[in-house]
């Protein structure tokens, strides 16, 4: 290899990042190597080539798929649309078995989880302005526009279940006698109580999946991270999102009715616990490390213990309403880190091209290994 | 039923699903890398054409490429790689494997050399493969040069399976009667769901002074850089240092305004043009033909006589990328003749549209929803006296 003069002017090379010595060519495609011809740095090239599985090539370590533009937002809608969907479920069983408080706080959550979801929605797009056009159309390929209307419905049938609520406290002066006659204010009260069941029904048939939705969300794009954890995404969002709802309730509800609040918690601790596992398990060493790693690491680190602390305090002292508020306000957080963290691997397993090549290479190695040769968007003829 | 059954995933006809019932035939580019030589003009044509604004002047210590990536304001890019033998050996290394595989060997394809090469060198320019003229026909395996460039235009796939399209809520993207996938910017609300779904990383939303797209790069880093006057705080930056450099923006400010800040953008495949039987302005600007632009099928039909060509004579390192309908996106409508691996130029190795899982995640969703209840049910369950 020749050194000409003018290799002089060359500007610096870039170093490789961290881990970069398991990049072929220090991350890029036109390797340093190549360039400053030294023998080190031949010596290098060729020990990595005798350990090709663990060497991929880049474009100057460039990402090769975009990360989502989304920001905090998108995040927060995650966990908020959580609350509201665990909410509304909450609401109904206590509107069914009598349990007024937990009905109160519930029909209030998910109320107001929807409405600052939706708005920290409309935030994050780049023309807020056009936020309605969301509703142009139906679209079953775009789980953001079936998420728009289960959204839209949720937030209908949970307005009226709340407008109920507070029609039966401020119409009725809280007597629970129905007004009688024919006033405006005895007629809405009656096509409230009407309304009361189908909106408690409705905002609970339209809760679960506004809070299942997300993972899909998630999972249908090209971030690595996401779109591999999809057969348990869904699952880790329910519980979190019964998480949070149950945290809510410890935090809201009287002691004597937080007893569905407290075997929720348990039980979705467990099975958020358990379902996380099973997905980093599927997902495989590579795409799992961003889960394990870095600040998405340490956040979801963090919401597990929260997790198991929150739900061990409300199973075992949740009749005391101090240790009760406190489980429900770590479960919540619980549930809140869960979503950024998620979120948070994502955005990095798209920024670093590793996650995107590494996982492909192996998928097409494997199925060219297994006689496959007509599925490669890489052909030789 | 078998409307429905390639909508997701497999070989199909996008315009007929996409429901035009005249529709043209389907339009696409044969980009050939191997006769590029990295001039550029596409990028200028396309800026020019389109009126793309700005994005930012840096020096990327990427070889000659200081335009970066394809994004909001980058519809052509062109890539610069060197190499040196060593590399080159590997790929024509990787090439022979491809060739080989279901193949009993290179030997038999050597008469395609009838076909000939057109003259001059086959690859690149005459300083990367200095060795190569004349006694091609006889050299079973071209003399490796002491280094090389690879030059490759790279542009929006136009996707038979196109992520982006799949998944925009609003419709804004729609397929156009060519089969190309066009954005509509008087629609699009700038969800950004596009930009995460592209398996290949064209679409991005372009930045300015509205709405989330003012100021700071998203997540610290940057495709191409705001245009906006703010300065690029590459410090927030929440990983690694990728593109950092790049981050670095030149601050430049707008003289005048940007349009379509917040909406998504990409090749459109000079929707405008092709309406009007004109070829797209990239590949009318390319002096070497090395975009060569068409139906489809046409130059599907190119790519392959091309490489059969390159491999008769040797450079077994010629590859096909997007030209196989059973690929994970239902085969591209941008064909293209690489030499080395896809991933040297920044292109995925086997990707797969997002949306071929979409009924599997559906199904996994729905089954959350349930136990959601179930465990909503359970927690009432015992309390009933
Ligand atoms: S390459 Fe990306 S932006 Fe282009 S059509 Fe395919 S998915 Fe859409
Ligand atoms: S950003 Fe625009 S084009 Fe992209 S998915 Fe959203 S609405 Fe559609
Ligand atoms: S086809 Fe048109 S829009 Fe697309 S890259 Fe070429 S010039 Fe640009």
């Amino acid at each position: 290899m020749t050194t000409n003069p003018f290799d002089a002017d060359r500007p610096p090379e870039r170093q490789s990042r961290r881990g970069g010595g398991r990049r072929r060519g220090g991350g890029s495609g036109a390797s340093s190597n190549d360039s400053n011809g030294s023998q080190a740095g031949r010596r290098r090239t060729d020990e990595s080539v005798m350990v090709p599985e663990v060497s991929f090539d880049s474009y100057y370590g460039r990402h090769i798929v975009k990360p989502a533009p989304w920001e905090k937002e998108v995040a927060a809608y995650l966990f908020l649309g959580g609350v509201a969907g665990g909410s509304a479920l909450l609401a109904a069983g206590g509107s069914a078995l009598n349990y007024p408080a937990l009905r109160r706080v519930g029909r209030l959550g998910a109320v107001a989880g929807a409405a600052l979801g939706g708005a920290a929605l409309a935030k994050d797009l780049g023309k807020p302005s056009r936020a309605l056009n969301m509703m142009r159309t139906v679209k079953l390929t775009s789980p953001m526009s079936v998420g728009t209307w289960i959204l839209t419905a949720f937030g209908g049938f949970s307005g009226v279940a709340l407008a109920s609520e507070l029609g039966g406290i401020l119409l009725d002066g809280g007597s629970g006698e129905n007004p009688t006659g024919g006033s405006a204010v005895a007629l809405l009260s009656r096509a409230l109580k009407l309304a009361d069941g189908p909106a408690t029904v409705g905002s609970a048939l339209f809760g679960a999946p506004l809070a299942a939705y997300t993972a899909v969300l998630l999972s249908d794009t090209a971030t690595p991270t996401w779109h591999e954890s999809y057969h348990e995404l869904p699952l880790v969002f329910v519980s979190s999102a019964n998480l949070a709802s149950a945290g809510l309730a410890l935090i809201a509800v009287p002691t004597s009715q937080n007893g569905p609040a407290r075997k929720l918690a348990a039980l979705s601790a467990v099975v958020e616990l358990a379902a996380f596992e099973v997905m980093q398990h599927r997902m495989g060493a590579t795409l799992s490390e961003p889960l394990r790693t870095g600040k998405a690491g340490k956040l979801l680190r963090l919401s597990r213990a929260l997790t198991v602390g929150g739900a061990v305090g409300a199973v075992t002292l949740g009749s005391n309403r101090v240790v009760a508020a406190v489980s429900g306000l770590s479960l919540m957080a619980a549930s809140a880190l869960t979503r950024f963290g998620v979120f948070d691997a994502g955005i990095v397993s798209a920024i670093d091209p590793k996650y995107t090549v590494e996982p492909q290479r192996e998928r097409l190695e494997r199925r060219r290994a297994a006689g496959a040769t007509h599925d490669s968007i890489t052909t030789a003829r | 039923m078998d409307f429905w059954r390639n909508q997701l995933s497999g070989p199909t006809n996008p315009s007929v699903d996409a429901a035009w019932k005249d529709g043209e035939p389907r339009k696409g580019f044969f980009t050939d890398t191997s006769i590029c030589i990295g001039c550029k003009a596409c990028e200028v044509a396309c800026k020019e054409w389109n009126a793309i604004p700005e994005d930012g002047l840096d020096m990327l210590s990427q070889s000659y490429d200081n335009t970066g990536a394809l994004g909001a304001s980058t519809w052509r890019h062109v890539a610069f790689v060197e190499q040196s033998s060593d590399r080159i050996e590997q790929a024509r290394e990787s090439g022979r494997r491809l060739v080989e595989l279901g193949m009993p060997s290179l030997r038999s394809r050597e008469g395609s050399d009838a076909v000939g090469a057109p003259g001059g060198s086959p690859l690149g320019t005459a300083a990367t493969m200095p060795q190569t003229n004349g006694s091609l026909a006889v050299a079973d395996v071209p003399a490796l040069p002491d280094m090389r460039w690879l030059m490759s235009s790279d542009v929006c796939k136009h996707c038979t399976h196109a992520a982006c399209l799949d998944v925009c809520p609003t419709g804004s993207l729609f397929r156009s009667e060519f089969g190309t996938v066009v954005v509509q910017d008087d629609i699009c609300n700038g969800c950004g769901y596009c930009v995460a779904a592209c398996p290949f990383g064209v679409i991005e939303r372009r930045k300015g002074d509205e709405g989330h797209e003012n100021g700071k790069q998203s997540h610290g880093i940057s495709i191409r850089g705001s245009s906006s006057a703010s300065v690029v705080d590459a410090t927030t930056s929440t990983t690694q240092s990728v593109g950092s450099a790049h981050a670095a923006n030149s601050g430049f400010a707008n003289n005048g305004e940007v349009k379509n800040v917040g909406i998504a953008q990409k090749c459109t495949l000079c929707y405008d043009r092709l309406g009007d039987g004109q070829t797209p302005a990239c590949a009318q600007a390319c002096p070497t033909t090395s975009i060569k632009f068409g139906d489809l099928a046409d130059m599907r039909a190119a790519a392959q006589e091309r490489v059969a060509q390159l491999h008769g004579q040797g450079f077994t390192e010629a590859r096909l990328y997007g030209a196989d309908p059973n690929d994970g996106v239902g085969g591209t409508g941008s064909v293209f003749l690489l030499l080395d691996e896809p991933e040297v130029y920044g292109l995925p190795p086997d990707p797969r549209v997002t949306t071929a899982d979409l009924p599997d995640m559906f199904r996994k969703a729905g089954y959350a929803a349930l136990t959601m209840m179930a465990m909503a049910a359970a927690a009432f369950v015992r309390r009933r006296p």
